[in-house]
């Protein structure tokens, strides 16, 4: 066994399933639940308990995703971000996720810290930071789309025809 | 114009669009 690659993809997957899948759990199901829940006066449950432990292990899964992918790629990094060829489906997915990356540590996280509370901040910071943050997060369920696409395929080149 | 991104099946669909886009760039460069 190829100890380093082994582990960086299984590393990579593991890592990736929880951004993706805390990125789905804010779109597909706390933004209508927070909206939901702000009819009845009971979204600070999900403001102050779960927002905060989600963004934790969503933004620091992101980077160890990042980094585990930047170590698979080893000594092909600079071939799949110059898109090279024989590296341009893994290429692609690789720039997609690293704008998605500097979106959750440039954009969404410095805006929720304004949005939760845990960076003082005016109502009218506030609902900007709000908006900042949900359109970030919006792009990067978008972009995870083809992202998650292009990773297939830079593995399985063959049944993609790339 | 309203933003897609505002509506979750918006964003679905531009994330679709965009990768048969980037599909035919990736097609287009190999």
């Amino acid at each position: 066994m190829d100890y380093v690659p082994a582990i960086m993809r299984w590393l990579h997957l593991m890592a990736g399933v929880m951004w993706i899948g805390l990125l789905y759990y804010f779109n597909f199901v706390q933004v209508a639940a927070l909206k939901a829940a702000a009819a009845d006066s009971t979204a600070a449950g999900i403001t102050k308990h779960v927002a905060p432990r989600a963004l934790f292990y969503f933004r620091w899964a992101a980077l160890v995703t990042w980094l585990a992918g930047a170590a698979l790629l080893g000594s092909s990094f600079v071939g799949a971000f110059t898109l090279q060829a024989g590296h341009v489906p893994i290429g692609i997915g690789a720039w997609l996720g690293t704008i998605m990356l500097l979106n959750v540590w440039g954009l969404i996280w410095p805006n929720q810290k304004k949005v939760l509370g845990l960076k003082p901040a005016t109502d009218e910071e506030k609902n900007k930071a709000r908006r900042i943050a949900f359109l970030a997060s919006r792009t990067n369920t978008m972009l995870s789309i083809p992202m998650l696409f292009f990773m297939a395929a830079g593995a399985h080149s063959g049944i993609y025809g790339l | 114009m309203t933003n897609p991104l505002d509506s979750l099946w918006g964003t679905v669909i531009s994330g679709l669009v965009l990768t048969v886009a980037l599909y035919v760039v990736a097609h287009a460069l190999i």
